[in-house]
This record gives structure tokens, C-alpha cells and sequence, in this order.
């Protein structure tokens, strides 16, 4: 096939050689759909060069699973830590002899005649189809007020983040209560220095429920499972922060009590800087009551699935936990250089589409997709955003029945492109 | 009978509908969400002063309240004022009651819970030795404020406590007093 393009001509460029890439050249392998998956570093690059040290999943061994292959080694309790994930998606792409062009930066996507042509920093792809799967947590977000702090405080997002030790001694704000902040509140607790904690809106879970897992609850409920379609609000359900979790030997509840009993300090959410004061929202008996109150209606609806499909017997008896503590006056302030030395930013993450050069994004900047369909690209799909078609989608054990759908649609619009005078070459 | 007896809708007397249908409309035209609320006000003696609320701006057009709202402030006869309207700090108490229980009656509204009765008492903490310049140390505003509720409605008390927070959570009031607000003051000479 030559056009006038120039580069090599392939059915599918799949972008990204993480668990979506990898499960997704799986199920193009199995149809007999040429491509190839083009990795920026090695496989599983984020898991080995951008996450912190002592990270684990938060999901146990047990779940760890992607197409045509899961977990099998002697811990299914336990979590994998981040290394160990780089390691299952190295071995996953041996077994399937994945067309993986490692080492191999994405520098643009267009459109062009017949489909689109991906530029790389090792040369150029022209395809009739591009599967996104670069990844939901490719970029840091930092709230706009981080420019406004002095420039002696060191900053950290939790993609730079390693360890402790490599923050300045003396107080550290964590900002973000999520699954990466409470974790980084505490390991950062644990090395002697003070912590302030800054805690907005929250998803508390405890580890283990009635005595399993609460993973398992959320799978065998049925909630993972749970399709978008059916949510009265995807733009929220797609927004919401990861729990309150951590994977961990001793599998204990990481919420902000057990932080709190560490002696971490919880404020309400960072709201603004003035000169050297950090100001707090005072907003906190809220946030923690809602998520109180939504972790009880989430135990509630367990307890009403175990009960209704016979599943006492393998479980505990039901259990509810302590409100979570909030001080009478908590504190809204505090002060930068003299209290505090360094801020950790566990305010999210963004993808990053910065190569994609289509009319897709909405004016806030975000991709806009139907389930995964990119609108306004036909054939231009992405995979592993959170809650994409089910709840499940951004974990690893989500991927298999996303990219079953997606990868069957895929085929689909190759089949039209096959048919169409004009798009029999790609140009 | 073929027809079951009609679920009994809840009536708060909160149009949702047309609320949600703004929400929607609002979506696709943020600039006109974009809302100036206003107030005028004039010093009449001592610490009284009449402020009037009638016009604000909103849907990308000057609005008009049905008639013009006319609010007197003042202090007590402790602090040798004349005591001819509410403190100004009490308004500020009347502003984040009254943006509460229009959330809450919004939200039972929305989630089918019937209100028979919503009773909010609110008290803020100030120590005056901030606004009377005694301590630095000690703000003038409020140290803390405490809401509570008194709800009679068809669900259950955690039903009730989530709308309590819901409303919280969608309340201008609430996020005006728990977190900074820029403010700017000019003045000229008349």
C-alpha cells in the first residue's frame, strides 16, 4: 500500500501499551485486525516511572485480570504493588506477542485520507481506526492557587511524589483527600514531620466489610458492573474521586480517622492563599457527613443484596463504623514557611490529548465521547476512563468487557471503510 | 381497576421541573447564568442605616424583584444605638437560613420527600474584642456558626440528613460564609 502520505499503513494504531492498549491488541488479535500499539517507554511505563513508592492497587491480586490472563501467584488477598503491575502487563504482552513499538512518542493524530495518520518520533502509521489508551491519570491536576504560593515551599504533585524523605524536614500540606491523598497523608505522617490534610468532597469505604473485601461487595453487588446509561448523573459518576483505600498487608480502613489517630490534621479543602497564609474552607462537618452518610447508604444496599440473593451465610454479620471525627472548630488557616514547608498535590489527574489534532474536545477542553466513540471521529475511540461504560472501567479487570464491545464496533466501521469506493487504500 | 393508585407526589411547593429545566437551558448558555445581585443602602443616623433591594441581573437581562424590599440595620440599645433593625452580622445569619431551607425544600422537592414542617435555629459565636480593636489576635467576624434543624417529613432521619447536606453542599450562602470572597470597596466624593 503506498500513498502519497507516506509512513506504514495498518488497520488499527492502538495508542498507549498499558492494560487498556494491551487487552485491546489482545481482542484485535483474536479478530484478525492488523495493528499496533505504540508505547511512549516501555509497557506499563506510568506504573514503573510515575507513581510513587509504596503505592499498591487497590484492588486485591485476586482481581487482577485481562483478557486471557489473570492472577495466579500465592497472594490473591494481597495488592500488587506498582512494579509488580508493570511486571503482570510485561508478562501479558509477552504471552500475547503484542505488536508493541516501544520507545516511541506520539506526536500527532489527523485526519487524512481514508482514516488518520499517527506521527511518532520513529516515524509515521497511517490507519483506518485509533484506539486511545494513553491513560485516564496521564496529567496532574494542580488547582490555579498553586502559582500563587511562595516560591520556598516546595510543591510535589503525586506524580513526582516518590517518598517522604525527599520532601524538606518540617509541616506538609496534602491536599486532596482522595485514595492518593489519605495514603500520602499518612506515609508522610509516618516520617516524623506534620501534616495537614486538606479535605474536601470524599468517598469513604472501609477495606474489608462483614469480613470480605469491600471490592468483592462492589463486584458481586453488581456495582462495578453498573453501565453509565443507567446513572442519573454520568457527568458526576464519571467525576467521582477514587475511596478512601489503600492495599496493604494488614488490609486496615485508611480513612480520615484512622489518619487522624496517626495525628494527621484535618482542615476543609484549600480554598485560597493569602501571602503566606493558607486558607481553609470551613465546609469540613459537611464533607464528612455526606460521605458518612453515603458510605451508610452503600453498606445498606450491600446488606440488602447479601440478604436478598442468600449470601449471609459466606459473610459476617453487618457492621456500621464510627462517624467520622471532625474537631469543634476545625482549623481554617494556616501559615506557609513557619508551619508549613512543602505542599503535595492529591488533586487528581487529567488524560492528556494534547497530540490529538481533531475537532473533539468541548470548549472546557475535554474529549467528547459516546461511551468510548470519540464524537466527530469516526473510528477514533478511547478506553480506560473512569466509569467510560461501566463503573469498572478504569480498573484493570474493567478493561476485558469495554474493550469487547469496542473492539466488536471497531470491526464494524472497518467493514464500512472496506466497502466504501475510496477508502479501499489508505493514502 | 386497572390502574394502580398514582405514586403521591410530594409538593414543597418547589417547581423542580422548571428548575431543572433552567439547569439544562443554563448548561448550553453559561453566559447566561452569569447573575449581579444588588443592594443599595442609606446611612440615615447613628448606626442605622435602609437598604433596598430591587433590581438584579440575570438570563442576560435587568431583572425586577415583584416590589422593591426595603431592610433597616442597626445595633441594640447595649451598644448605645437606637435599635431600629436587625444587626448586620443578623442578617447574615437570615441570608444563610433562608438559603438552606429553600435548598432543603428544593432537594425533598426533587427527591419526592414531603415537608411538613422545617425549623432552623442558627447561632454564631463572635468575641468582640476583634471589631472593638482590644485583641489583634481576635477576628471581628463570627468564631464559628451552628445551625440546627428541626424537620418533620415522610422519610426516614437519614433520608433527612442526606437533604440537609445536599442542601449545604448547593448553597451560595453556605459557600459565601465557609470560604474567601474578593471585595472590593470604592468610593467617590458626591
Amino acid at each position: 500500500m503506498s500513498g502519497t502520505g507516506g509512513g506504514r499503513a495498518v488497520d488499527v494504531v492502538v495508542i498507549g501499551g498499558g492494560h487498556c492498549g494491551l487487552a485491546t491488541s489482545h481482542t484485535l488479535a483474536q479478530q484478525g485486525i492488523a495493528h499496533v500499539v505504540i508505547e511512549r517507554g516501555e509497557v506499563g511505563n506510568a506504573w514503573r516511572t510515575e507513581r510513587w513508592d509504596s503505592l499498591r492497587l487497590l484492588t486485591p491480586n485476586w482481581m487482577c485480570r485481562l483478557p486471557g490472563r489473570a492472577y495466579d501467584g500465592p497472594d490473591p488477598d494481597g495488592y500488587l504493588r506498582a512494579p509488580e503491575v508493570a511486571d503482570f502487563l510485561a508478562a501479558y504482552a509477552a504471552g500475547l506477542q503484542a505488536p508493541v513499538q516501544t520507545h516511541t512518542r506520539v506526536q500527532r493524530v489527523s485526519a487524512a485520507e481514508g482514516g488518520y495518520r499517527v506521527q511518532t518520533d520513529r516515524g509515521d502509521w497511517r490507519c483506518r481506526a485509533v484506539v486511545l489508551a494513553s491513560g485516564a491519570c496521564s496529567r496532574p491536576v494542580v488547582p490555579t492557587l498553586a502559582a500563587a504560593f511562595p516560591p520556598d515551599v516546595v510543591q510535589r504533585t503525586a506524580r513526582d511524589y516518590r517518598r517522604a524523605d525527599d520532601l524538606p524536614p518540617g509541616g506538609v500540606l496534602v491536599v486532596g483527600a482522595s485514595a492518593t491523598g489519605l495514603q500520602l497523608a499518612q506515609e508522610i505522617r509516618r516520617s516524623g514531620r506534620r501534616v495537614l490534610l486538606a479535605t474536601g468532597e470524599h468517598v469513604r469505604m472501609p477495606r474489608l466489610y462483614r469480613g470480605r473485601d469491600v471490592q468483592w461487595w462492589l463486584l458481586a453487588s453488581g456495582l462495578l458492573d453498573q453501565r453509565i446509561e443507567t446513572v442519573d448523573d454520568p457527568a458526576r459518576a464519571r467525576r467521582l474521586p477514587s475511596p478512601q483505600l489503600v492495599g496493604s498487608a494488614l488490609r486496615e480502613t485508611l480513612d480520615l480517622n484512622a489518619v487522624q489517630r496517626e495525628g494527621v490534621e484535618v482542615c476543609g479543602r484549600l480554598v485560597g492563599v493569602r501571602g503566606r497564609r493558607v486558607l481553609f474552607s470551613g465546609s469540613l462537618h459537611n464533607v464528612c457527613t455526606l460521605a458518612d452518610l453515603k458510605m451508610d447508604r452503600l453498606l445498606d444496599a450491600f446488606d440488602t443484596w447479601a440478604a436478598a440473593h442468600g449470601r449471609e451465610a459466606g459473610v459476617e454479620p453487618p457492621q456500621r463504623f464510627e462517624p467520622t471525627r471532625v474537631a469543634a472548630s476545625p482549623r481554617l488557616h494556616a501559615e506557609l514557611g513557619t508551619e508549613l514547608h512543602a505542599v503535595v498535590w492529591a488533586t487528581g489527574y487529567q488524560p492528556d490529548f494534547g497530540w490529538l489534532d481533531l475537532p473533539v474536545f468541548d470548549r472546557r477542553g475535554a474529549l467528547r465521547h459516546d461511551r468510548g466513540a470519540v464524537i466527530g471521529a469516526p473510528g477514533v475511540v478511547v478506553l480506560g476512563l473512569p466509569f467510560l461504560r461501566r463503573r469498572k472501567s478504569s480498573f484493570i479487570h474493567g478493561a476485558e468487557d469495554d474493550v469487547r464491545e469496542i473492539v466488536a464496533d471497531l470491526a464494524g466501521h472497518l467493514d464500512r471503510c472496506a466497502r466504501r469506493p475510496g477508502c479501499a487504500t489508505l493514502a | 381497576m386497572s390502574n394502580p393508585a398514582p405514586t403521591p407526589r410530594a409538593d414543597n411547593g418547589v417547581n423542580v421541573d422548571a428548575l431543572l429545566t433552567a439547569r439544562a437551558a443554563l448548561t448550553d448558555a453559561p453566559e447566561g447564568a452569569r447573575f449581579r445581585w444588588r443592594a443599595t443602602s442609606q446611612w440615615l443616623n447613628g448606626t442605622h442605616s435602609r437598604s433596598t433591594v430591587d433590581g438584579f441581573y440575570g438570563l442576560g437581562a435587568e431583572q425586577r424583584h415583584r416590589s422593591s424590599f426595603e431592610y433597616d440595620c442597626d445595633h441594640p440599645e447595649i451598644f448605645a444605638a437606637t435599635d431600629r433593625g436587625a444587626t448586620p452580622v443578623e442578617f447574615v445569619l437570615v441570608g444563610l437560613a433562608g438559603c438552606l431551607s429553600a435548598g432543603i425544600a428544593s432537594v425533598a422537592q426533587y427527591r419526592n420527600i414531603q415537608l411538613r414542617s422545617v425549623r432552623a435555629t442558627v447561632e454564631a459565636g463572635m468575641d468582640l474584642q476583634g471589631v472593638l480593636g482590644i485583641d489583634e489576635r481576635v477576628r471581628n467576624g463570627f468564631d464559628g456558626i451552628r445551625v440546627h434543624y428541626e424537620i418533620d417529613a415522610d422519610a426516614t432521619p437519614e433520608q433527612i440528613a442526606a437533604v440537609v447536606a445536599q442542601s449545604q453542599k448547593r448553597s451560595a450562602v453556605f459557600d459565601i460564609v465557609t470560604n474567601p470572597t474578593d471585595v472590593t470597596v470604592t468610593v467617590h466624593k458626591a
